[in-house]
C-alpha cells in the first residue's frame, strides 16, 4: 500500500511466520467479506430464492432485483396481462412473468443523483474550506488557536440526533428543509472539522522554507499558497476527501430527518424498497451493491493517500 | 406505460425526473399520498380512470409503512401543499381534526349526496369520524382492512396429521375458533417436519419500531377483557386497561409467541409474515386482509393450499384489530376543489367496485355485502364478518406516544421476558396517564 | 517523515527565479487579511450549523415545547432534566450504550491492532488484502444494519447456518437479534465488523511511522522480539491507538442508524441506545423540550469525557 522502506517491528521473521501472518489476514479478510458477498449474491436472486428456507447458496441468477429497483410495477389480474400486446423488452417480460406491469421508472435514480450531488458537493466544499482554514492555522499566529482547534474538533462530538432537533427547526424556518443545498451545508459543517484537523497536520509537515523562498521571489501570499503549498498538500487533500466522501455518501440520520422527497439520498431509501408488505430483498441488495460501487472505486483509486492521511494531523498537533 | 423504452431509456427517463422540476406540468394534476404496498399499486391503476374522466393527472407519493406515519404527519404538520389527497391511517383522525390538517367533509357530502350510510359503520367511525361517534366527517372510508388469519389448507388436509390431531385432542383438525384452539393447533404443528423442513405453528406480529406488536397483541387482549377506557367515563383507564382479563390476554399472546413463533422473528411485522408463510415455514399466519388477495394468487402457497379464518374468539368476546385508512383532502392543498372532485368520483358505486376488483378493499356496503362479493374470493366471507367485529386503537391527536408506550411495554414483556403482564399493563396505565395530562385531558 | 530526501529551493513544478508575475485583483493582501479570509468561512459555517443549534437546543430544553403542536413555548425550568435523570429506563439505556461502546472498543482495538501487526509483516499480496478488509467500512451504517437482519435470520439467513456448520448447533436453536442475552452482543459484533478496518488503518499508519533505526538499535542491544514489541512498538503505536479509540468511542456513543435498523432497540429495550431513545422522543413523540434536554445531557457527557481523554492523549504524546 505504500513505497516506504519496510519497517519491521521484529528482527527478520522466519518466512514461515510471514506466511502464517498472511494466512490469518487472508482468512479474516475472506470471512469479513462474506456478508457483503452474500448481499451481492442476493441482488441476483429471485424474491423467493432470497427468502428460501434454508438459505440457498446455489440458485439461478436473475435480474429481477434490479428491475424492481429501477421500476415501479403494478399487479394486474392474469387475464388482463394475457390480453396485453407482447412485451418488448427483457425487463418487461420479467415483470409480466410475475403478473406485474411496469408503470414507470422508480425514484431510485433521483436518489442516486442526490447522493452524488450532495456527497461530492459537500466533500469538495469541506476540503476546500478545510484547506484554507488549515493553512491559516498552520502558518499564522491565530489568536486562541489551540482553543479554536479544540472547538473545531468538538463540533464533531455532538451526537447527530442531538443536533438534528434544532437544525430541523432552523432549516424549516430558513426554508432549507428538504433542499440539496441545505444538506450540502450540513454535511460540509460536519466534515470541515475533520478536514481542518487532518489538513493542518499535513500542511504543518510542509516546510515553510519553500513559501518563504517564493515570497522573497516576489510572490504574494496567495500565490505562494497556490503554487507552492497546494501541490505538496495533494496527498493530504486526497486522503481528507476520501474520509469526507465516505461520511457524506453514507450518512443516514440527518438525511432521514431533514429531507422528504426532493433531497433524499440513497441510504434512507435503500432499506425501504418495498415488496408487498415490506422489503424486497433482491431489490434492496441490488441497491446496496450499486451504491457501494462508486465509493469503492473512489477509495481504490486513492488508496495510497488513505494511509498517509490518517496519521498526519491527527496525532501531530 | 413505457413498454417501448429500452432499459437505458428507462434510466434516462429517471434522470429526467431527477432534474429539478421547477415548472409544473401544463395540465392540472393532483398528488395522492399513501403507504407503499400492493393496494397502492392498485390505486395507480384505478386512478387512470379518473384521469380519463376528468383530464386531471394523478401523481402518487407512496412511502414505506415503517416511515409512513413519521413522514406524512411531519408533512401535514408543516402545512405542506405537497399532497392534495391523502389516504391517512385511521389513527391520525384525531390529530387531523384538531389541527385542521384535513378539510371537513360534512358540507361536501351533503351537497353531493354522499351518504355515510353506504359504508360499513365500523369504517365510518374508524376512518372518518372525530370525535368518535359524532357526525363530524374528515375522510371518506377508502381501504377497509382488519387483522385476519391464513392457514395451510393442504397441511390441514393431510390424513396422517388429521388422525394424529384427532387422537390427541379428540376433535377434528380445523381452523381454530377460539384462542385456546389456536394455541392447541399451533403447538400441534410446531416442530413437525413437512415437505422436508421443520415448521412452526403460527406467525404473529412482534415488530418493535412502529406499531407491529400492538396491532398483534390487541387481537388476543380484546377477547379476554382489555379495553382502552370506560365508555361512560372518558379517559378512565385504571382497572380497565390493566384488568386481570387484559393481563391474561397478554399472557395468551406470549404463550403463542414462546411456543410457536418461528425463531428469530422477534421484530417482524407484515412482510416477514408473508415471507414465512410463502416459504412454507408456518402453518398459520396473522396478517392484514389487504394481503390476502395476493396470497390467494401466490404460485407457491395460493389456490387450494391456502385457507382463511377470522380472528378467534376469547372468553369475553370476539373482536379483531381494525386496520384500513380513509381518503381525506389536505387542507393546505392548492387544489382543494379538484381534490374534492376526486373524492366525489371515488365514492361512486362502480368505482368502489372496481377498486375492490383491482386489489383495493372498498368499505362500501354495496360492494361488501353483495352475494357476488362473498363468492368472489375465499377470504371474502371471513373479511365481511371481520369488518363487523373490529375495534381500533386510540385515534387521539397524541396517539403516537400512546402507541409507542404500548409498543415498549408489550415488547418488553412478550419478547424480552421482563416482569409480568400485570406489571407491564400497570406501567402502561402510568405512561398513558402522563400523555393524556399533556394533552390537557383528565385521565384516571 | 514527509519523504523528501533532496532539498530543492522550490517544489517541483514552480518556476525559479522568474520575475514576479503580474499581480491581479487580490494583489498584495496583507497576511492578516489572508488569515481572516481563509479561516472566517469555516468558523462562520461551524457557528451557524453547530453552535447556534446547540444554544437553541439548550433554550428548548427548559421548555415543554412540542414541535408538532402550535402551542407557545412553556417554560418549565429544569423539569425535563429531572425527569430524565430520575427515569430508570433512561439509566438502563445509558447502561446499554456503555456496554455497547466498551465492548466495541475492546474488540476493535484487539482485532485492529492484531491485523495491523500481521499486515506489517508484508506477506505477498498484503496490499490487496488490506483493501479487501476495508470494504465493510465503506458501506452506509444504515444499510449495514438493514441487511444484517437478513443475514442473522435463523431460518433464511446464512449466519446461523455458518455457525452451525462449525459448531454443530442447529441453526434455529439460537437467535442473535431476538434473544435478550445475545442481542447486545450482536450489535457489538456488527459494529466491530464494520469499523475494525478503521482502527486497523490507524494502527498500520502508526506502525509504519516507527523509524527503522530504533529497531536496529534494539537489535544491537540484543533485545528479544518480545522485548522490542513491548518497549518500542507498543509505546509508539499507543498515541495512534488512543486516537482511534477516541474517534471510535465518540462514534459508537452516537451510533444510531446501525442499531436502529438492526434491532429497533429490541428485544424490548435491551439494545435501545440513548440515541434511539432520543430519536423517538424528538421525532416520533415530538417531545421537543424533553428531547433537547436529553441531547444536552448527551453532548455534555461526550464533550466532558473527550476533553479529559484528549488531555490524557496529549500527555502520552509528549512522552
Amino acid at each position: 500500500m505504500s513505497d516506504a522502506p519496510s519497517h519491521r517491528p521484529f528482527s527478520e521473521p522466519a518466512p514461515i511466520l510471514r506466511w502464517l501472518a498472511g494466512v490469518i489476514v487472508v482468512t479474516y479478510a475472506l470471512v469479513s467479506v462474506l456478508p457483503i458477498a452474500w448481499i451481492g449474491m442476493t441482488a441476483f436472486k429471485s424474491q423467493s430464492d432470497a427468502i428460501a428456507y434454508p438459505p440457498k447458496v446455489f440458485f439461478t441468477p436473475t435480474l429481477e432485483g434490479f428491475v424492481d429497483l429501477f421500476t415501479v410495477q403494478t399487479h394486474q389480474p392474469h387475464d388482463f396481462i394475457v390480453k396485453l400486446p407482447p412485451p418488448t423488452s427483457w425487463y418487461e417480460k420479467l415483470a409480466r412473468d410475475h403478473d406485474k406491469v411496469i408503470a414507470g421508472p422508480s425514484r431510485v435514480i433521483e436518489r442516486f443523483v442526490n447522493s452524488i450531488i450532495i456527497g461530492f458537493g459537500s466533500t469538495l466544499l469541506a476540503t476546500f474550506l478545510g484547506t484554507l482554514a488549515a493553512y491559516g492555522f498552520s502558518r499564522f499566529k491565530v489568536p486562541l488557536a489551540d482553543d479554536l482547534m479544540f472547538f473545531i474538533l468538538s463540533t464533531r462530538m455532538m451526537p447527530p440526533i442531538a443536533v438534528a432537533v434544532p437544525i430541523y427547526m432552523m432549516y424549516r424556518y430558513l426554508n432549507l428543509y428538504d433542499t440539496r443545498i441545505g444538506m450540502i451545508l450540513l454535511y460540509t459543517a460536519v466534515n470541515v472539522s475533520l478536514a481542518v484537523w487532518l489538513l493542518k497536520g499535513f500542511i504543518d509537515e510542509i516546510p515553510r522554507e519553500y513559501e518563504e523562498a517564493a515570497l522573497i521571489d516576489g510572490y504574494t501570499r496567495l500565490q505562494a499558497f497556490r503554487k507552492v503549498v497546494l501541490p505538496q498538500a495533494v496527498t493530504g487533500i486526497a486522503a481528507t476527501a476520501i474520509f469526507c466522501l465516505i461520511f457524506s455518501w453514507n450518512e443516514y440520520a440527518f438525511n432521514l430527518l431533514l429531507t422528504n422527497s426532493e433531497a433524499q439520498t440513497m441510504p434512507p431509501f435503500i432499506p425501504f424498497i418495498i415488496g408487498e408488505g415490506g422489503q424486497n430483498w433482491p431489490a434492496v441488495a441490488a441497491g446496496t451493491t450499486l451504491f457501494l460501487a462508486p465509493i469503492f472505486v473512489f477509495t481504490i483509486a486513492l488508496r495510497k493517500h488513505l494511509l498517509r492521511g490518517i496519521t498526519f494531523g491527527a496525532v501531530r498537533k | 406505460m413505457v413498454k417501448s423504452l429500452s432499459f437505458a431509456g428507462l434510466i434516462a427517463a429517471g434522470l429526467v425526473a431527477a432534474a429539478p422540476l421547477s415548472a409544473h406540468a401544463e395540465g392540472k394534476s393532483l398528488t395522492m399520498c399513501w403507504a407503499a404496498w400492493d393496494p397502492a399499486n392498485a390505486l395507480v391503476e384505478l386512478d387512470k380512470d379518473f384521469t380519463k374522466a376528468t383530464g386531471i393527472e394523478m401523481k402518487h407519493e407512496f412511502v414505506p409503512w415503517t416511515s409512513y406515519a413519521d413522514h406524512f404527519i411531519n408533512l401535514l404538520n408543516s402545512r405542506s401543499a405537497e399532497c392534495d389527497l391523502i389516504i391517512g391511517d385511521s389513527q391520525w383522525i384525531g390529530g387531523a381534526a384538531e389541527n385542521k390538517w384535513y378539510v371537513k367533509l360534512n358540507d361536501f357530502f351533503e351537497k353531493n349526496k354522499i351518504s355515510m350510510d353506504s359504508f360499513l359503520p365500523a369504517t365510518v367511525v374508524g376512518y372518518a369520524e372525530w370525535p368518535k361517534d359524532t357526525p363530524n366527517y374528515w375522510g371518506l372510508p377508502a381501504m377497509a382492512d382488519a387483522v385476519g388469519w391464513t392457514y395451510r389448507k393442504d397441511w390441514f388436509a393431510k390424513p396422517d396429521l388429521r388422525a394424529e390431531f384427532k387422537a390427541k385432542y379428540n376433535r377434528e383438525l380445523e381452523p381454530p375458533k377460539t384462542w385456546d384452539e389456536l394455541i392447541e393447533v399451533s403447538k400441534f404443528f410446531t416442530g413437525k417436519e413437512i415437505d422436508g423442513k421443520k415448521v412452526y405453528g403460527s406467525y404473529i406480529f412482534t415488530e418493535r419500531g412502529s406499531e407491529g406488536i400492538t396491532m398483534g397483541v390487541t387481537n388476543a387482549m380484546y377477547n379476554y377483557g382489555f379495553d382502552y377506557m370506560d365508555a361512560k367515563k372518558p379517559y378512565h383507564m385504571e382497572g380497565i386497561v390493566n384488568s386481570a382479563g387484559a393481563a391474561k390476554g397478554m399472557d395468551v399472546y406470549k404463550e403463542l409467541f414462546d411456543c410457536c413463533q418461528p425463531k428469530g422473528l422477534t421484530n417482524a411485522y407484515m412482510q416477514e409474515g408473508l415471507d414465512a408463510f410463502k416459504s412454507g415455514e408456518v402453518a398459520m399466519q396473522m396478517n392484514w386482509y389487504a394481503f390476502f388477495p395476493g396470497l390467494a394468487k401466490d404460485p407457491q402457497v395460493g389456490g387450494d393450499k391456502i385457507g382463511f379464518f377470522k380472528n378467534p374468539a376469547g372468553p369475553t368476546g370476539q373482536f379483531t384489530q381494525l386496520g384500513g385508512q380513509g381518503l381525506s383532502v389536505v387542507a393546505a392543498s392548492k387544489d382543494v376543489d379538484d381534490a374534492l372532485l376526486y373524492v366525489k368520483w371515488f365514492a361512486q358505486a362502480d368505482v368502489q367496485q372496481k377498486w375492490t376488483d383491482l386489489g383495493g378493499a372498498s368499505a362500501s356496503k354495496a360492494v361488501l355485502m353483495s352475494d357476488a362479493y362473498k363468492k368472489s374470493a375465499p377470504y371474502a366471507p371471513s373479511f365481511v364478518e371481520s369488518m363487523g367485529m373490529v375495534k381500533d386503537f386510540w385515534a387521539e391527536p397524541l396517539y403516537v406516544p400512546l402507541l409507542l408506550d404500548m409498543q415498549n411495554r408489550v415488547h418488553d414483556y412478550v419478547v424480552a421476558n421482563k416482569g409480568t403482564s400485570q406489571q407491564a399493563l400497570d406501567a402502561l396505565v402510568k405512561d398513558w396517564k402522563k400523555v393524556f395530562k399533556q394533552e390537557g385531558k383528565d385521565p384516571s | 517523515m514527509s519523504g523528501m530526501d533532496t532539498i530543492t529551493p522550490l517544489a517541483p513544478g514552480t518556476s525559479t527565479r522568474s520575475p514576479p508575475p503580474r499581480v491581479r485583483r487580490i494583489s498584495g493582501l496583507s497576511d492578516r487579511a489572508v488569515v481572516w479570509l481563509f479561516i472566517a468561512p469555516t468558523m462562520f459555517l461551524l457557528l451557524a450549523i453547530n453552535i447556534f443549534p446547540l444554544i437553541w437546543a439548550i433554550r428548548l430544553s427548559f421548555t415543554g415545547f412540542m414541535a408538532n403542536l402550535p402551542r407557545p413555548l412553556g417554560f418549565i425550568g429544569i423539569d425535563n432534566y429531572v425527569d430524565i435523570l430520575t427515569d430508570e429506563d433512561i439509566w438502563t439505556n445509558f447502561q446499554v450504550t456503555a456496554h455497547f461502546v466498551f465492548w466495541t472498543i475492546v474488540l476493535q482495538v484487539l482485532i485492529g491492532l492484531a491485523l495491523a501487526l500481521l499486515i506489517n509483516q508484508k506477506f505477498r499480496g498484503h496490499s490487496f488484502w488490506t483493501t479487501v478488509i476495508l470494504l465493510p467500512m465503506m458501506l452506509s451504517p444504515a444499510v449495514v444494519g438493514n441487511f444484517w437482519t437478513l443475514l442473522l435470520q435463523p431460518q433464511i439467513g446464512p449466519f446461523n447456518y455458518f455457525i452451525g456448520f462449525f459448531t454443530g448447533a442447529a441453526p434455529s436453536s439460537f437467535t442473535m437479534i431476538g434473544s435478550v442475552s445475545l442481542a447486545p452482543w450482536t450489535i457489538v459484533m456488527v459494529n466491530t465488523w464494520m469499523w475494525t478496518p478503521y482502527v486497523m488503518l490507524i494502527c498500520l499508519a502508526g506502525l509504519r511511522s516507527i523509524p527503522e533505526y530504533i529497531y536496529e538499535a534494539a537489535e544491537v542491544d540484543r533485545a528479544s522480539s518480545l522485548r522490542q514489541f513491548w518497549s518500542i512498538t507498543l509505546p509508539m503505536v499507543t498515541p495512534f491507538l488512543m486516537l482511534a479509540v477516541l474517534f471510535q468511542a465518540i462514534q459508537s456513543f452516537e451510533m444510531f442508524d446501525l442499531v436502529n435498523l438492526l434491532t429497533s432497540g429490541g428485544p424490548g429495550s435491551t439494545t435501545e441506545l440513548v440515541s434511539i431513545t432520543l430519536k423517538r422522543a424528538a421525532f416520533e413523540k415530538w417531545q421537543t423540550g424533553y428531547a433537547s434536554a436529553l441531547a444536552v445531557i448527551l453532548f455534555v457527557t461526550v464533550f466532558g469525557a473527550a476533553n479529559i481523554y484528549v488531555k490524557l492523549l496529549n500527555k502520552v504524546k509528549q512522552q
